[in-house]
């Protein structure tokens, strides 16, 4: 039985569907398009797949998912909590299983009809008196009924003693664009931004604008996840998982970690730091490329000194160096990311690690070793490290 | 037609009890019997002792704005914007998540002071919510 999951498993199959505004079709269907299309990118057989897993949020139950796309017998299936907090779980999960045999050849997906459907920027609303509930109804009570009301708390703190400003944010925002016109797949394709077009888009919560704000998006993305031996037989480069953990702190809530005596940091992506870079045996000098969950500008910005690639309070210099761009240091979501590719709720992102690890991506630096992705910000979280075989 | 309201919150064992002591009037944190220790939002069990027992006290409604934002959009009806939200640090150590009133956008800053007073929405639904704190006469 091993001890840790470094190289145990690999990532062996990347699909998606279009990402759009309006889909057209159910989230069921979605999701079946990329488990399809990952299967293919793999070159496995269905009925070898023997394990699901998805988010609390998603849509579409394994059951029907394996009934319509004719995989096998499943041994294992689970569901992941917490939003976009869930992405690198999904993974986590996927590896325990091929580790000890509970699974073979498991997929995670999410499919949403983010759009034109259920979209996360309208906010909640609930009617059974659960815990989640009750934690919701302190701010729905008041008028914070959006994920970027609940963030902006936390993110206008940080900009407000670090002397982070809105231009700091559109080096964010701009950058990622500038990946995303590479990119055909991305809702960012074939539209530049400018700073003027960035300080011109409306005021969403103050001093987050549009701009600072992802892609609502319908479409699904999907993974394979199996041994790292079995992958290398597969049809594509494996992209080997040296670490992965789900992270949550003292004085965690989900979005509204107000409570904690420092709110000028993210202590579950320094937990979650802690962890990937202890399983791996790896440091922020030997990551090469990042996916770092970006719902939100200032999330990248707070999570570049969570990872240690700068001390605390100096992610605004480090990103003014050109540093998240291809030519340095951390180029970051090179696919243009939630912000300007598309939101799968970070699926999206960790299918960018994998074609960076295989040399796939549309915007492919030189040389990448180690990809760092991590799981949505403000919530229970996680993060994983790929490496090449 | 009557005017929309605000989303109420759903009354349940572990915080249907504050918004009562809201709609009679009083800003409160829940305490624990067992180490005193004070605790919001409230919970079933204290996270420093795992006493079960609490009681509450009654908030001055002093504090100051430890963060903020200025909401503009989406606009929920119920609701007038822009929507001031700020987190308030009270003067007995709690935080809590609540509105700022009567206050222009280019007034609102860090740390300024604020007072509680309980709002009486035009349905009758009492909510605890925050303006700039008038200063003191000496
Ligand atoms: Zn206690």
């Amino acid at each position: 039985m091993p001890v840790s999951l470094k190289n145990e498993a690999a990532i062996a199959g990347i699909g998606q569907t279009a990402y759009t505004k309006h889909s057209g079709v159910s989230e069921l269907a979605l999701t079946c398009e990329a488990v399809s299309n990952c299967i293919d990118d793999a070159g496995i057989d269905p009925a070898e797949i023997d394990g699901l897993v998805t988010y609390t949020l998603d849509s579409s139950d394994e059951v029907e998912v394996a009934r319509s796309v004719g995989l096998g017998d499943l041994t294992m299936y689970a569901k992941i909590n917490y939003g976009g907090g869930a992405a690198v779980g999904l993974i986590q999960q996927a590896a325990m299983a091929v580790a000890t045999g509970a699974a073979k050849n498991v997929v995670v997906y999410r499919g949403m009809n983010g759009r034109s459907g259920q979209r996360m920027g309208r906010g909640v609303s609930g009617d059974i008196i659960s815990s989640d509930l009750i934690h919701w109804s302190w701010y729905m009570a008041y008028g914070m009924l959006t994920p970027v009301s609940w963030v902006t708390l936390i993110a206008n703190k940080y900009m407000h003693e670090y002397g982070a400003t809105s231009e700091d944010l559109a080096v964010v925002a701009m950058t990622q664009r500038q990946h995303a016109l590479n990119n055909p797949a991305a809702a960012g394709y074939g539209k530049p931004m400018t700073l003027d077009d960035y300080m011109n888009s409306r005021l969403i919560s103050e001093p987050l604008r549009l701009f600072d704000c992802c892609q609502e998006t319908d479409g699904a993305c999907a993974l394979l996840i199996t041994s790292t031996e079995r992958a290398r037989e597969l049809k594509q480069k494996p992209a080997v998982i040296r670490a992965v953990t789900q992270a949550s702190t003292q004085g965690q809530e989900q979005m509204t970690s107000f409570y904690r005596d420092d709110l000028l940091s993210l202590p579950e992506m320094e937990l979650a730091a802690r962890r990937v870079y202890e399983m791996s045996g790896l440091g922020p000098d030997d990551i090469d490329a990042a996916c770092l969950y970006d719902a939100f500008t200032p999330e990248v910005i707070m999570q570049l000194e969570s990872f240690g690639f700068c001390g605390r309070g100096e992610a605004k210099d480090f990103i003014k160096d050109g540093n998240l761009t291809l030519g340095g240091r951390l180029p970051n979501n090179t696919h243009g990311g939630l912000l300007s590719e598309a939101y799968i709720h970070g699926v999206n992102n960790i299918a960018e690690g994998v074609r960076l690890i295989r040399g796939q991506s549309c915007n492919q630096p030189q040389g990448v070793e180690h990809v760092l992705i991590s799981s949505g910000v403000g919530v229970p979280t996680g993060a994983m490290i790929l490496g090449s075989s | 037609m009557t005017k929309p309201s605000r989303i109420k919150p759903p009354l349940g064992h572990d915080n249907g009890w504050w918004w009562q002591q809201a709609a009679a009037g009083k800003l409160v944190i829940q305490r624990c019997s067992a180490c005193q220790a004070l605790r919001h939002p409230p919970r079933p069990m204290c996270g420093e002792c795992r006493s079960m027992a609490w009681d509450f006290i009654e908030s001055s409604g002093r504090g100051t704005v430890n963060s903020y934002t200025v909401l503009h959009h989406p606009q929920f009806p119920g609701y007038d914007y822009p929507l001031t939200i700020i987190l308030v640090d009270l003067e007995e150590g709690t935080r809590l998540t609540s509105q700022l009133v009567d206050c222009d956008r280019e007034d609102v800053s860090f740390g300024m002071a604020v007072e509680m007073f309980i709002q009486e929405d035009e349905d009758g639904f009492k909510i605890p919510v925050f303006r700039p704190a008038v200063k003191e006469l000496n």
